[in-house]
């Protein structure tokens, strides 16, 4: 029997993982070099204000302290984006409690803390607005009064506090209310979350005496984190050299700067080395969050379930800077319709300054909003329909050939054959779990969902080797999801090589080829394509010089597996290594392959959308799913516990089955969290739960004990490598409303609002 | 560069005896990334809260961030890196590999301390006894099946 694959849909080990088990695998704080100083930063105590003075003149006598730096030691740029409104260090005024106001850098942790604490910064206290309510009431005080002189790439109008507002329309909802049979309408509120990767942010800035500067540090991108510290500091991009170590995961929460800059400017303020590593609770203070959101939402169907109409407007609260804001909002707003068609649609959206710590892109990047709202109605509408929950979804879900919300074409889509999977699983599975307790009610739930896996460009570069072994590279940073293995393991395959045989290296500026970030489930299809089509490159090459070798046409010749060429049909064949000495040392030069692309797939469509200030005309390809939860409900106290969840993917193809299941169980979890237990809370201003103490995430108790992970293959991208799609986010997509469904199935009580907390379902059953 | 009240201990890291000065406040996990440069145990919170730090000490899973340095005094410590076998993955780390348990890997070290303690009291415990083992243990990559699959498929293979 001749075996079929090399390397893709084998479940191989992760490549990095014996390191990480056995402990020696190295994140960005485990790295110390000679003469290196430590980091601290000032954040600043207050949540709105005008620093009139800051003295050093205390902080400068503690032993050991080499540089402190101020805004006004660094250039004057405003950075961002979409808005530049962000600066390395406070300038003139702070707008979140933990805003970076000074820099210490000293021979010792302990110095640099102590100093960072005895800065005394005179602030004059400024009104703050720390809720959505207070931004949007009449006559808020502004957390950016500048804004309109700011620069922006969208002339977006400004509103108060709202500094980018959205909309998209189709068809007439307005002219269809009246023929809908039944109508559902409810506000529907979701927290900011934490990301709470469990490596907090670090950076190791290393100057030389040549002016470069080296920078290792948790980001999910080198390459953005270069051109970021460039544009804050104004360094050219060719001095700036960003490595990548082990990053302890990142969830969205390491797409933007951390801490980087303040490090490369302490580094070359002070001319030695400097670590910045935060603590976690300056980690949660400092960096970002979910976007905290309010949805109004609206959905009127027919007696069938037939949808008719949807209206909706969403208000996201961006926090103190606009970030990657207005990106999170647009996308939120186009998954306002979910996998779902729909005819007459009208989404407004608005992201809204506040004066609180930066939201930013996080896991599902404003879909696990819009479709706890979207997915929440759609349980609504089936109990006033009388109609089974999935039924309603299969009669509306999206098919090949359906248009996205903006009129962009789905061409692959297994979104029926998910709610199909899941459907079966739940009839045979939920009446053979065990009952529940005595006092808990049990409830069944589910929620469809989607996400895209695209976006930008991405490159790579591939060799062969003298022996016929293969050297790849990309600039893909693997932050934990596992491209370490999976882009070699797409490399292997086209070359009919097991995975043993590629090498691939580490992201470095200097040397690796371009990939813009990991972010947007985008890695497996994006970066995917690219080293696919650089190995295709370099087969061709490989085929054309065994054609000469072996005298006769490309066209009669096939790779057999493990690096042979051979003429079909005859027992002529040449080795990968042949192929490569020769070309080494005689013709032609070394073999290689390159490939750069950025995402080409349609784009929306102004025929069928009247669109305004989308922050990007185009997405990716689409990937659709269906997740089913059990819950018990204490009826006494309210406590929700998830006791099983099947989630079920359109993956096009697992390119490492393994490593998927981990994903989407990974997601699934932290959507039990976002559902259930996790929300940041803020008082005057002031995050009261910035500690793992107060601010929970699911452990190995509170995590469902079982999560089922269907992979439907049935739909495969034509684009993707080897029809493979992303995953990285749709999992956790539709995770709170099932639960949310499901707990309406136990006790009847609706909550529009996550967390569930224990005391929310409560007061939901008490006021029934 | 010792200091007048700095302590001298004695202790055994990973099977070798080790004599240092600490000062007073410094903890294990300080000790050991920045003193003996053993940086598989992580810093994931200094609080007590995530696991990553976990040592065994005297044969006990302990949080090294919460231990003050100089009580180890005379004590075993036994770092991720010393469950080594021969240069080789033990059989419980093996398992975390093979089972997909570990993605990012931060939580690893302390997970792998945790889960081998574990299977020294139980040689064969059920997946309730091992969620219950992890319960301290945050990891927020991979919703923890695939390492209480692990702790299950390293209890059979040093079970036959
Ligand atoms: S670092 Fe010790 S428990 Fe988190
Ligand atoms: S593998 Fe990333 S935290 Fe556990």
């Amino acid at each position: 029997m001749t075996q079929e694959f090399s390397a893709v849909g084998l479940s191989s080990a992760r490549r990095d993982s014996s390191e990480k088990a056995g402990g020696a695998a190295k994140f960005a704080d485990d790295y110390s070099v000679p003469g290196m100083l430590y980091g601290a930063i000032l954040g600043s105590p207050i949540a709105s204000g005008r620093i009139k003075s800051i003295d050093l003149t205390e902080a400068k006598t503690v032993p050991g302290v080499v540089s402190i730096l101020t805004a006004d030691d660094l250039p004057d740029r405003r950075v961002g984006s979409f808005i530049k409104d962000e600066v390395t260090l406070a300038r003139g005024y702070v707008r979140f409690v933990g805003e970076p106001v000074a820099a210490v850098a000293a021979e010792t942790k302990e110095a640099a803390d102590l100093a960072a604490q005895l800065i005394i910064v005179d602030f004059e206290d400024l009104p703050s607005v720390c809720s959505l309510d207070e931004a949007l009431a009449e006559d808020a005080p502004l957390v950016h009064p500048g804004q309109d002189d700011y620069v922006r790439t969208s002339e977006t109008p400004t509103n108060g506090n709202i500094f980018w507002s959205a909309s998209i329309l189709e068809g007439n909802p307005d002219a269809v209310w009246d023929s809908c049979d039944v109508i559902v309408e409810d506000t529907y509120e979701t927290p900011g979350q934490y990301h709470a990767y469990m490596e907090p942010c670090s950076a190791l800035a290393e100057p030389d005496l040549a002016g470069r500067i080296t920078v290792r540090s948790t980001a999910q991108s080198i390459f953005y984190i270069q051109g970021r510290i460039s544009d804050e500091l104004d360094i050219p991009m060719s001095n700036i050299r960003c490595v990548a170590p082990k990053i302890g995961g990142g969830f969205g929460g390491k797409n933007g700067v951390s801490v980087q800059p303040i490090a490369v400017a302490l580094a070359r303020a002070s001319g030695r080395p400097v670590k910045i590593t935060l603590s976690r609770s300056q980690d949660m203070e400092m960096l970002r969050s979910r976007h905290p959101t309010r949805i109004r939402m609206r959905t009127g169907a027919k007696k069938d379930g037939t949808l008719v109409a949807r209206e909706a407007e969403l208000w996201f609260d961006a926090g103190a800077y606009t970030d990657e804001s207005p990106a999170v909002l647009s996308f939120g707003m186009l998954c306002s319709r979910g996998p779902y068609n729909c005819p007459n649609i009208s989404v407004k959206g608005h992201a809204v300054y506040t004066n609180k710590l930066k939201a930013g892109s996080f896991r599902g990047f404003g879909n696990p909003q819009a479709t706890f709202a979207s997915e929440s109605q759609l349980d609504a509408l089936a109990v006033k329909l009388n109609m089974d929950p999935i039924e309603l979804r299969r009669k509306n879900a999206m098919k090949a050939g359906d248009h996205w919300l903006g009129g962009q074409t789905v061409d692959s889509c297994a979104m029926t054959q998910c709610l199909d999977a899941l459907d079966e699983r739940l009839k045979e599975e939920v009446s053979a779990l065990p009952p529940a307790e005595e006092g808990w009610q049990r409830g069944v739930g589910v929620s469809g969902l989607s996400h895209i896996s695209g976006l930008m460009g991405t490159s790579a570069f591939v060799n062969l080797r003298a022996d016929g072994t293969v050297a790849l590279q990309t600039g893909v940073v693997d932050i934990g999801q596992g491209s370490d293995t999976v882009l070699p393991q797409i490399c292997a395959e086209t070359l009919r090589l097991p995975l043993e045989s590629i090498a691939y290296a580490a992201q470095d500026t200097d040397s690796s080829p371009y990939n813009w970030k990991t972010a947007a489930s985008r890695i497996t299809y994006t970066a995917g394509r690219a080293v696919m089509q650089a190995t295709v490159e370099m087969r061709e090459r490989i085929l054309r010089d065994a054609a000469d070798m072996l005298e006769c046409s490309k066209d009669d010749l096939e790779l057999d597996i493990g690096g042979t060429v051979r003429v079909v049909g005859a027992d002529r064949k040449v080795s990968f290594r042949e192929i490569a000495a020769r070309a080494f040392n005689r013709v032609g030069g070394p073999i290689v392959g390159q490939h750069a692309f950025a995402f080409d797939g349609p784009r929306f469509d102004p025929k069928r959308a009247a669109m305004s200030n989308f922050a990007f005309d185009n997405l990716g390809v689409y990937v659709f799913g269906a997740v089913g939860v059990v819950v018990d409900v204490d009826t006494v106290t309210g406590k929700t516990i998830v006791q099983k969840v099947w989630s079920a993917h359109d993956i096009g193809r697992a390119i490492n089955p393994q490593s998927v299941e981990g994903q989407v169980q990974g997601a699934v979890v932290q959507g039990v969290g976002y559902a259930l237990l996790e929300e940041l809370v803020w008082e005057n201003g002031r995050l009261t739960n910035p500690s793992f103490m107060d601010y929970k995430i699911p452990d190995g108790m509170d995590a469902p004990s079982e999560i089922t992970v269907m992979l439907i293959e049935e739909a495969p991208e034509a684009t993707g490598p080897f029809g493979a799609k992303g995953i990285g986010e749709a999992p956790i997509v539709g995770v709170a409303p099932a639960i949310a469904n499901a707990v309406f199935n136990a006790t009847g009580a609706r909550l529009t609002r996550i967390p569930m907390t224990s005391e929310r379902v409560l007061n939901g059953i008490l006021s029934l | 560069m010792t200091e007048s009240n700095d302590i001298p201990i004695r202790l055994t890291l990973n099977k070798s005896l080790k004599s240092v000065f600490c000062k007073p406040t410094e903890t294990l996990l300080s000790l050991l990334r920045d003193g003996f440069g053993l940086t598989g145990s992580k810093r994931g919170c200094n609080q007590g809260l995530c696991g990553a730090c976990t040592v065994l000490i005297d044969g006990k899973p302990m949080r090294s961030c919460l231990t003050i340095a100089a009580t180890c005094n005379g004590r075993d410590v036994v770092t991720v890196e010393g469950l080594l076998e021969n240069g080789k993955l033990s059989t419980m780390q093996q398992a975390l590999v093979d089972s997909g348990g570990v993605q990012c890997g931060f939580c690893t070290p302390g997970v792998a301390i945790a889960l081998t303690s574990l299977l020294r009291e139980d040689p064969k415990p059920d997946r309730t006894k091992i969620r219950e083992a992890l319960s301290g243990h945050l990891c927020r990559c991979s919703g923890y099946i695939k390492i209480v699959d692990a702790a299950e498929a390293a209890a059979e293979k040093a079970g036959s």
